[in-house]
């Protein structure tokens, strides 16, 4: 039972990190149907420059954010702008897919040259500190991420619901077509989206540079949790998205503290068939739908 | 004459709104039904519904005296029920003669088959002749017309020699030279012993060929009779001028 | 079939199956049967990718199964070196078998979905053959027994297994061309609800070619863990395979006869001179995304499409005036 609460703990501590890493994918999938395969990669590139930020600066790893973010965001809107916008629309959306696995590629090879294939690891001097409570260990780095993520998420929230921006976001994810013919720039809301949601990947990447050492090849195994995700979620809907993240986060846990980490990975690949062939729109896709 | 087709308090809502209500309708073996109601009055979605492309939430499908438990496009298809799409849907990177050949309704024998046999280019051919496209034959389907692709739709679900065949606007957007092209196709496929069941905007249209004419309105149909009883009726004009 | 596509088979085959008789260099061979390899891998993409239009990103998955599978068998003894090529069949079946349940529920709703069931099928793949280590050896590798072949024709046999299999794979293209398969297959890629509408038997013909396609890579896969002697989880099962096949048929052109041939022969013998050229493999992973993003950008149907299109245009235009 110990273990259990353990590794519920754990879960919902590794699951909230994943949903910020998800909800920046999910974004960009509401807004324009686009997978980003490369979303996994970006969160590793932003390791990487929070580790050489950190390096340098001396700063704490969670204040480098505030300079990681904009820069994440300029590399996804330069992403879709230059990489994606050119597509023809005929095939778009098969392109897309292969487009941004090109880009996750390219990405880890650029970081493979830069920093090599060795593992590294963001180590601030307070990332193994845990707090006892009720003999459960929490870690205190993951519990710092988890607030994180949930301010993330409550800017991210504020972002789409408040502004102006927001809703045009909100308006081209309903339809398109009308959101254009109202003066909506879909072109500039596409570039926005896509910047905004790998922009998520900093905060995830200062956070996941901070709890697993890191190479350029990791962002193979983010990716397919991801992905996940997203479907689970019931692709599109960013509330949905965080609660599949919690679960999944939660049920490799259990599976990692019961049976093996191996295993894990097989779970989600197991639970992403199941919700395939029992609800094909994902968990949540039908009710959160439209709620983003 | 009997009920070839008959729909039984069909519903069917998205979110809040009900796009069909309850509805229930016939249709006879051997008539051009037409089903008209103003926009948004749920026509399309009850063509969706009967054609298995949604998913009813309540009502039943009854086609050839059989209920219909799970409607499926293609076994539809297959055993007679043929429909064509609003916005002429057809398989542009293949030839116009093998757009006929693919929805021909092949046996798993046949899938494995040649592409084109010779059986197929003859049957294809002749269909082809009806429709006076032989000239296109080998073009692909991307290079025709707006109104030659409608016919083209339309000739290609005429392959598995349905029962009955649902128009789901045959006219919409093509020329006068054209709608009057569709209406001999109709009229001589009825003749030879197809029925039809006919959405349609173009009232003149309607009334030159249709009987019964089906009228719904949100969802519902609100009257049924000879496209004069309809044009008389007082529930049908309130209905289309919004009152 | 045509009479120049005769001519034009016979003599590619023809060429190919005479060249090592008459070329000795062990490196050459060895580039040859890397371009063979990559050109079947392409050709079994394209079955599912081109034809069907659902990208996969898992076929590498399948790749590392069959390298795996005559790794597991062969380990010891090979006999007289031609045991595996001929459990190769078994190795194709297994992958087909497996990949029904797999395509039928990632056919079920959409292409994206597809692509994101199969590359996350490519890394829990991986991460399976990294961890089972009872099975696979884990990082350590798994080695294959060597066959006695004599040294100065030692990459032959491999060779030719590889070329049967460009022929399979290139004469299963062109039945599925040629048969109502391709033909539904068509209308699939282009609207498959309509499909549905006109009773083609959608998913029946998807999961076909998905089960086709990833047999053949398996197979190749198979022949490949044979031929270099020792399975590495990151080789055997790599996004970079992957990518290399999606890469080239795209190059060559997608849904063609030919394209992922011809993309596979630009491309394999390329990637080899910049590898030598330039050495690392971490330069040739930024390579290898900046060529997919050109040509992705610059190409997005391919050389083949293009060019037919091309002369189409030309022929049209020359009998508008001649009219």
């Amino acid at each position: 039972m110990h273990l259990v609460i353990q590794a519920l703990i754990l879960g919902s501590l590794t699951g909230g990190v994943y949903a910020l890493m998800a909800s920046g994918q999910t974004l960009i999938f509401g807004i324009m149907k686009v997978i980003n395969l490369a979303q996994g990669a970006f969160v590793i590139v932003a390791s990487y420059f929070t580790f050489s930020l950190f390096q340098m600066t001396g700063l704490d790893p969670f204040l480098l954010i505030v300079i990681t973010t904009p820069i994440m965001f300029i590399l996804g809107a330069a992403t879709q702008w230059f990489l994606l916008r050119p597509l023809r629309p005929d095939d778009a959306a098969e392109l897309s897919l292969l487009v941004t696995f090109a880009v996750a590629l390219g990405l880890e090879g650029a970081l493979s040259i830069v920093y090599k294939t060795t593992l590294r690891s963001i180590m601030p001097g307070y990332e193994n500190h845990s707090w006892t409570i009720w003999g459960y260990q929490v870690n205190e780095v993951r519990f710092y991420a988890f607030l994180l993520s949930i301010a993330m998420l409550v800017i991210l929230y504020v972002l789409l619901q408040k502004t102006k921006f927001g809703r045009s976001v909100r308006a081209t994810v309903q339809n398109p077509m009308a959101a254009q013919l109202l003066g909506v720039n879909s072109k500039a809301v596409s570039a926005f989206g896509f910047g905004l949601g790998v922009s998520t990947t900093a905060a995830a990447g200062a956070v996941f540079g901070l709890i697993t050492p890191f190479n350029p090849g990791s962002h193979y195994d983010l990716i397919s949790r991801l992905l996940t995700i997203v479907v689970l979620g019931g692709m599109g809907a960013i509330g949905g998205s965080v609660i599949a993240a919690l679960m999944m986060g939660v049920g490799a846990a259990l599976v990692s503290a019961l049976a093996s980490p191996i295993w894990a990975d097989f779970t989600f690949f197991i639970v992403l068939l199941l919700v395939l062939l029992l609800r094909p729109r994902g968990l949540f896709g039908a009710k959160v739908r439209g709620a983003l | 004459m009997s009920a070839l087709l008959e729909v039984n308090g069909l519903t069917k809502r998205f979110g809040g709104i009900t796009a069909v209500n309850n509805c229930s309708f016939e249709v006879q073996e051997g008539s051009i039904t037409a089903l008209i109601g103003p926009n948004g009055s749920g026509k399309t979605t009850a063509f969706n519904i009967i054609t298995g492309y949604l998913k009813a939430d309540s009502g039943s499908i009854t086609f050839q005296g059989k209920q219909i438990a799970e409607p499926n496009p293609a076994t539809l298809y297959r055993s007679g029920l043929s429909r064509t799409f609003q916005q002429a849907r057809i398989f542009p990177e293949i030839s116009v003669l093998e757009n006929l050949i693919v929805a021909s309704g092949y046996s798993w024998k046949g899938l494995f088959g040649a592409r084109t046999t010779k059986a197929d280019r003859v049957r294809a051919g002749e269909m082809l002749e009806e429709f006076k496209l032989s000239a296109l034959a080998d073009f692909y389907a991307s290079e025709l017309s707006y109104g030659q692709r409608k016919l083209l739709e339309f000739a290609s679900v005429l392959m598995s020699s349905p029962k009955l065949v649902l128009l789901d606007e045959p006219t919409a957007g093509v020329n006068p030279v054209m709608i009057e092209t569709m209406e001999r196709h109709i009229r001589a496929r009825h003749a030879a012993g197809v029925t039809f069941l006919i959405v349609e905007h173009d009232m003149q249209l309607v009334m030159r060929l249709c009987d019964p004419v089906i009228v719904l309105d949100h969802g519902a149909m609100i009257a049924k009779g000879t496209p004069s009883e309809v044009q008389s009726n007082s529930q049908v004009l309130d209905a289309y001028l919004g009152s | 079939m045509s009479k120049a596509g005769i001519i034009r088979a016979v003599a590619f085959f023809g060429i190919l199956g005479l060249l090592p008789l008459g070329v000795k260099p062990q490196w050459v061979i060895n580039l040859l049967i890397f371009t063979l390899m990559y050109a079947t891998l392409a050709s079994s993409w394209n079955l599912i990718g081109g034809y069907a239009g659902y990208p996969s990103l898992g076929h590498a998955a399948f790749f590392g199964f069959g390298a795996y599978f005559i790794g597991i068998i062969f380990e010891n003894n090979v006999g007289n070196g031609y045991n595996p090529f001929l459990i190769l069949p078994l190795v194709g079946l297994c992958a087909g078998l497996i990949s029904i349940p797999i395509g039928y529920i990632a056919m079920k709703t959409r292409k994206d979905v597809f692509a994101i069931v199969t590359i996350t099928l490519l890394f829990m793949v991986q991460t399976l053959a990294y961890n089972l280590r009872a099975v696979t050896g884990g990082a350590q590798g798994k080695g294959v027994a060597v066959p006695p072949f004599a040294p100065a024709t030692f990459g032959r046999p491999f060779y030719y297994v590889m070329l049967i299999l460009l022929l399979t794979a290139m004469g299963i293209s062109f039945y599925f061309r040629r048969s109502k398969i391709g033909l539904s297959l068509a209308a699939v890629r282009a609207d498959e609800d309509k499909a549905h509408g006109v009773g083609i038997q959608v998913t029946a013909v998807k999961i076909i070619a998905f089960a086709i396609s990833v047999g053949i890579a398996a197979m190749v896969g198979g022949v490949w863990g044979y031929y270099e002697g020792f399975i590495y989880p990151q080789f055997a099962v790599d996004p970079l395979i992957t990518i290399g096949m999606v890469l080239m048929t795209f190059l060559g052109g997608r849904a063609t006869l030919w394209g992922p041939v011809l993309g596979a022969f630009i491309l394999v013998p390329a990637q080899q001179y910049f590898s030598y050229e330039f050495g690392a493999t971490q330069f040739y992973l930024l390579a290898y995304a900046a060529i997919f993003l050109i040509i992705m950008l610059v190409l997005p149907r391919g050389i083949l499409p293009t060019l037919t299109d091309r002369i189409r245009l030309k022929a049209k235009i020359a009998a508008e005036a001649a009219k």
